[in-house]
């Protein structure tokens, strides 16, 4: 830019050339394997020119691992996600931002904490929450004496249950229990202006309606870019749908990628298996190539 | 950091909290505390309530030599993964600052793996360095019996650090190539005109300050290598051959759920927190020296 460098030049071509290969290789050849029949597929070199099979593939995965529901399931648990952290984190660091009052603090440490330790390494103390998720009030009525109490009075004993197994609200609520969105929305109300709530207060609007009028309007960039990397980061749950959907109806498409694994013996399916991978990564890829833009300036924002 | 101007019912305030305080100590604080209770006592094979063993399961786990060698697996995938995956991105991205021609389209490109799912790019690595089918079967075909995932543990460990890399180079290039355009064009070129290089103004100017994004990056890949790791080991390697890659997170999974002993797993899901914990506080402690802060 300032001055001529032509060797470093060349050299940073060639670095970010071999860069760029090793990038899109995989999805080169998963497309390009996707394309073969059995033979060619298991060919040692594999031939690098497609193939002519691309859609019959795709169909044989769509039906053998039943593509179709599961990407909706898949689609239905990432928008969950997405839509709740947008809506709660921004209610929470509305109102540790906002108010005062006491114990303020200690409910932003309470958030903060969590993001130490994500699901993978609390799993199966989750899942048994999941299994009934009334179980952690339960067993505080239990050790208050309240549901003592209750049977005494009304003779009704307290029994809370409600299983969120293979359910959509099993999927979704553990994954918004997290701290991410909250902190990206305070990073960003701490950065409004004060004057704005004055004058909002001096026209006589209420905390809702600011709230509501101002703050949410204003907030749109980190809308869009939580919901966007909350997306794909629900799309690619891996081990959280692997337990609690045992259920087919309910089961994930990053899931079922499993049942394409070629067995061991006989000559392994691979063309299926990446038309199947194909499938499965597209949507993502898709959701970052279209909002590159939005989702890069949420990735800085969570840095501050 | 606080706000000069604040609303008044606080009570209004607190209802706003009201669905995410539900939400984290339902899935949150009950299943840790949960974790600490099972980890100190023992479920009775036939019913009748857990039994109070104290530190018996962490004992039973620190004696077994299965557990120490899926920890210092664990460590060896993190160290090298997270080594690779960041060295890779930031010479990209420090090339990719550089606007040459074209350096838009790496910037597209480059961050796409970050999109793939663990398990799908998993299947994609297992197929290319499959010994029998993919690209690995030409070097075998040179050299026999050089490379097989499935019956050499060095190389399993290899194809899942290959893939989990891959990915993390995406991530890591978006927040090195952000870090390296916020740094004023005024101050290279000032440096330029004093007559230093390319190399010397990488040393001595973007260096020091993207170091806030180094030790962010480094904390953030190290906490993934340990989560992230689920989808690749269990599409890839399924914790084999004879338990070279089975991480932390991958044991506590089957041992939990496949082998049914949840206090074992309890135990095995505290140690883990605790090195999360250990490790994040290391790197802030003995790391974060040698960061600038603007």
């Amino acid at each position: 830019m300032v001055e001529r460098t032509p060797f470093l030049n060349f050299f940073t071509h060639l670095i970010l050339f071999i860069g760029f290969v090793f990038c899109i290789a995989p999805f080169v050849v998963v497309v390009i394997a996707a394309s073969h029949n059995l033979k060619d597929v298991n060919d040692v070199p594999m031939s690098l020119l497609p193939g002519s099979d691309f859609w019959v593939n795709i169909k044989t995965a769509w039906t053998t691992a039943d593509l179709g529901p599961k990407l909706l399931n898949s689609f239905i648990m990432a928008a969950g996600v997405a839509a709740g952290k947008v809506i709660v984190s921004a209610l929470t660091a509305f109102s540790i931002v906002y108010f005062r009052y006491p114990g303020r603090m200690l409910i932003f440490w309470l958030i903060f904490i969590t993001l130490m330790l994500p699901l993978e390494v609390r799993i199966v103390p989750t899942y048994a929450v999941v299994a009934n998720v009334l179980e952690p009030y339960q067993a505080i009525l239990d050790l208050t004496g309240i549901s003592w109490l209750i049977e005494k009075i009304s003779g009704v004993q307290v029994q809370l249950s409600l299983g969120l197994l293979n359910s959509y609200s099993g999927l979704i609520l553990p994954l918004v229990a997290t701290a991410t969105g909250t902190f990206l929305y305070r990073q960003f109300f701490l950065t409004v202006p004060d004057e704005l709530t004055e004058a909002a207060r001096m026209d006589g609007a209420g905390a809702l309606r600011f709230f509501i009028d101002i703050l949410l309007p204003l907030s749109r960039n980190n809308m869009a870019a939580l919901g966007t990397i909350m997306f794909l980061w629900a799309w690619n749950q891996y081990l959280w749908p692997l337990l609690i959907t045992t259920d087919q109806s309910h089961a994930m498409a990053v899931t079922e990628l499993k049942q394409l694994i070629p067995n061991v013996g006989g000559i392994p399916e691979w063309h299926i298996a990446m038309a199947g991978t194909l499938i499965v990564m597209l949507p993502p890829l898709f959701v970052v190539v279209l909002m590159q833009r939005w989702f890069v300036r949420g990735l800085i924002a969570t840095e501050k | 950091m606080e706000k000069r101007v604040t609303f008044g019912k606080w009570t209004i305030g607190i209802l706003f909290a009201v669905p995410q305080l539900l939400l984290i100590f339902t899935f949150f604080y009950w299943p840790a505390g949960q974790a600490v209770y099972w980890s100190l006592t023992l479920q009775q094979p036939w019913g009748g309530g857990n039994i109070w063993v104290g530190l018996d399961n962490f004992r039973s786990i620190l004696s077994n030599a299965d557990y120490w060698s899926s920890i210092t697996a664990s460590l060896v995938f993190a160290g090298i993964s997270t080594g690779l995956a960041m060295f890779i991105a930031l010479v990209l991205a420090a090339l990719t600052d550089r606007q040459l021609a074209g350096s838009r389209l790496y910037r597209v490109v480059l961050i796409w793996p970050y999109g793939i799912a663990a398990p799908a790019l998993a299947m994609a690595f297992r197929f290319i360095l499959a010994p029998e089918a993919g690209f690995m079967a030409m070097v075998n075909r040179v050299w026999p019996g050089i490379w097989d995932p499935g019956l050499d543990g060095a190389d399993a460990m290899a194809s899942i650090i290959v893939a989990f890399s891959w990915k993390y180079v995406g991530y890591n290039f978006i927040f090195f190539l952000a870090a390296f355009q916020a740094i004023p064009r005024s101050l290279i070129e000032a440096a330029a005109m004093d007559g230093s290089g390319v190399i010397r103004r990488f040393w001595d100017i973007q260096f020091p300050l993207i170091t806030p994004t180094i030790f962010f990056l480094l904390v953030i890949n190290i906490t993934e290598s340990f989560q992230d790791s689920f989808g690749i080991v269990d599409i890839m390697t399924a914790g084999g051959p004879a338990n070279a890659t089975n991480l932390m997170v991958y044991k506590i999974y089957s041992d939990g759920f496949k082998g049914l002993d949840y206090s074992g797993a309890a135990a095995q899901s505290i140690i883990l927190m605790l090195l999360i914990i250990v490790l994040t506080i290391f790197q802030f402690r003995f790391i974060e020296r040698r960061v600038h802060y603007r």
